[in-house]
């Protein structure tokens, strides 16, 4: 089944977005996207040491000819966001920038006002944003206003493995922006979360701790890339409404003994 | 003159530049990128941007995230 996925100038062959932090060590890192063959790496940057930890780290990244997505993980205000996206296209050659900043340290709730600043700063520098964001439906209609062409909301506080903590919301931004390209990025755990996503329409899923913290990280990465073909197969072929009560699936008419006349 | 480096003092004999600074501390050549004081420095600035005394200078490299 032809299913291209375009995000941006480019064409995707997988609608899983696999971050690429937290895992037991950089090979098992390699084997789970070798598993996962993922659409997007996301990135970071960080302090380099002048031992240069991160040039070996990129060398990893670069052999695999994946896409990347830089990200302002950890940014806390618009200043420091704007520099952050401004030395990562730098660094890895891209306008793509997951925008980050977050609000509250407990929940690690991205701050919508300062998302809103920041992309309308970034956009005007010439970068393609990638927010992440509350599932709040005018939050998203002012980035669209703004020029956004992808809403990245999460489904639930980054590494709680919660999954889609209000679909509800999910769904009504799909709803209202079936045009714009959604992808849920944050809080899914399971693969069937990630399903459950696509089910409703999403473009793509994007996570990280699920697959880097699980017990057998390549094992899981292969999971979440069927979980999402699944999901993504689930919405394109029309999933069947519920209905409250039983309807047989095998027809009734001329089964054996059908309307059978007891002996008298 | 003293400056921060990624958060770290360092006593700086003689005025510099970003260039200078760079291949001092042990990142000539390697994959990184720079901010002075908050504001991103493209790379293409680094021998015409001169420190001054108490610069913050972030030296940041790819790093794994989500």
């Amino acid at each position: 089944m032809r299913d291209d996925f375009i995000i941006g100038d480019m064409t995707l062959n997988s609608r899983l977005f696999l971050g690429t932090a937290g895992y037991p060590s950089p090979d098992i890192l390699r084997q789970s996207i070798e598993a996962a063959q993922p659409g997007m790496l996301t990135v970071s940057l960080r302090r380099e040491s002048a031992a240069g930890k991160g040039q070996a780290f990129w060398e990893i990244i670069k052999s695999f000819g994946i896409p990347v997505l830089p990200n302002t993980a950890g940014c806390q205000s618009v200043k420091e966001a704007v520099t952050t996206a401004q030395m990562a296209r730098e660094i890895f050659e891209t306008n793509r920038v997951k925008l980050e900043i977050i609000g509250d340290n407990y929940t690690l709730q991205p701050d919508p006002y300062g998302l809103l600043e920041a992309t309308e700063d970034l956009i005007k520098l010439g970068f393609e944003i990638y927010p992440y964001m509350t599932d709040d439906l005018i939050l998203a209609q002012r980035l669209v206003d703004l020029g956004c062409d992808i809403l990245m909301p999460w489904g639930a506080p980054i590494g709680s493995g919660r999954g889609l903590n209000n679909p509800y919301a999910l769904k009504l931004l799909k709803d209202r922006f079936p045009d714009k390209t959604l992808v849920v990025d944050a809080g899914i755990g399971a693969p069937s979360h990630a399903a459950a996503a696509m089910e409703l329409g999403y473009d793509a899923i994007l996570l990280n701790t699920a697959v880097a913290k699980s017990v057998d990280p390549p094992l899981m990465a292969a999971g979440f890339a069927e979980a999402i073909r699944a999901g993504r197969r689930g919405f394109l072929g029309g999933i069947i409404e519920a209905q409250e009560s039983g309807k047989p699936s095998t027809p009734l008419i001329d089964r054996p003994f059908w309307h059978q006349e007891k002996a008298g | 003159m003293n400056i921060l480096v990624n958060g770290q003092p360092l006593a700086l004999e003689k005025i510099i530049n970003v260039e200078a600074l760079l291949e001092e501390t042990g990142y000539g050549g390697k994959l990184v990128a720079v901010a002075r004081n908050g504001e991103f420095i493209p790379k293409e600035s680094y021998a015409d941007i001169t420190l001054k005394d108490n610069d913050k200078i972030e030296i940041v490299a790819p790093m794994q995230g989500g």
